[in-house]
């Protein structure tokens, strides 16, 4: 229901049969982009720094877009990152509560970009994971683990329904009690 | 202080975006502003808590019921006419009906508007040549 910037993709591809390997290792993938392109493009980034070759020496054998087994399953994701701050290169350990791999994604990189000033072009996801509630490291997600939980929901906001009837001036103050 | 909480079995209206007006049953919360909600004719998908407004009433669920399971809640708990009987579900109903008017239905609630007023002020009139006179 919701429109996911970040995609999860699998690409698979390896080097070009040439004379003296006639049958090269296949290599796979799996990696988030927004699209198809820049998944492939980010396929042969990887790779080059793995192995000994180029999108120029390589061939593309297959890109496929992953899709959430279970999208009304709440999980909690453990994401493990690379990235790189104004001083360096650092590793990550980051948990989320989520009910779809590319939702955790999204909310890892925007999180990234507030409390870090890290653009998503500097992240590199090295893993993702759905960690059992016994297996959580983070208290932020260790709080949700409460079968009978429940809280108020404090301020309440009055929104208008629709963008169209919002209006500068209102006659009277809003009631903030829920 | 608070009277309305987010649990488990808590019912919510959709005050926001598509899904609005509609009744919904909070079945999991995500995350801090976040819910896993469930309605019998939707599929269930998650809510911010800013397009929900909580209602008075709750029903007994364990976390994440199946759809069947749900809907019998629901039954036990008969939401639908605690809704509709309550001043907050009325209102609702009232507001929807006056939107759905036709021209000659706005014709007839103003001759009905005009005969409540002149019955009023009749009354009112009696009351006060009552009063006039004592």
């Amino acid at each position: 229901m919701v429109t996911y910037k970040f995609h999860q993709y699998q690409v698979v591809g390896r080097a070009l049969p040439s004379e003296t390997d006639e049958h090269p290792k296949i290599y796979r993938m799996k990696l988030w982009a927004t699209n198809e392109v820049r998944a492939k493009s980010k396929f042969w980034y990887f790779l080059r720094k793995l192995k000994k070759v180029k999108k120029s020496n390589g061939q593309m054998l297959a890109i496929n877009e992953i899709f959430e087994k279970s999208p009304t399953k709440i999980k909690n994701y453990g994401i493990w990152l690379r990235y790189q701050s104004r001083t360096g290169y650092h590793n990550m350990y980051k948990e989320y509560r989520d009910t779809t791999l590319n939702g955790a994604v999204e909310q890892m990189y925007t999180e990234m970009a507030s409390r870090h000033r890290v653009r998503h072009h500097c992240i590199q996801i090295i893993k993702t994971a759905t960690i059992p509630a016994k297996l959580c490291k983070r208290e932020s997600t260790k709080q949700f683990h409460n079968s009978k939980i429940k809280f108020p929901l404090v301020h309440r906001t009055v929104r208008p329904p629709t963008r169209k009837l919002k209006t500068t001036y209102k006659a009277s103050r809003p009631n903030l009690f829920m | 202080p608070f009277k309305r909480y987010v649990e488990i079995g808590r019912v919510a209206l959709v005050n926001y975006g598509k899904e609005y007006g509609r009744l919904v049953v909070i079945v999991d919360v995500i995350d801090q502003n976040r819910a896993l909600v469930d309605a019998p004719d939707m599929v269930r998908c998650q809510m911010n808590f800013k397009r929900l407004s909580l209602t008075d009433i709750t029903i007994d669920i364990k976390r994440v019921p199946k759809k069947k399971t749900l809907i019998a809640a629901m039954e036990a708990a008969d939401v639908k006419n605690k809704w509709e009987n309550s001043s907050w579900g009325r209102k609702l109903i009232v507001q929807k009906r006056r939107a759905s008017l036709n021209d000659f239905d706005r014709f007839k609630l103003m001759l009905a508007k005009i005969k409540r007023g002149g019955l009023i002020r009749q009354e009112l009139a009696k009351l006060k040549k009552q009063n006039a006179a004592c």
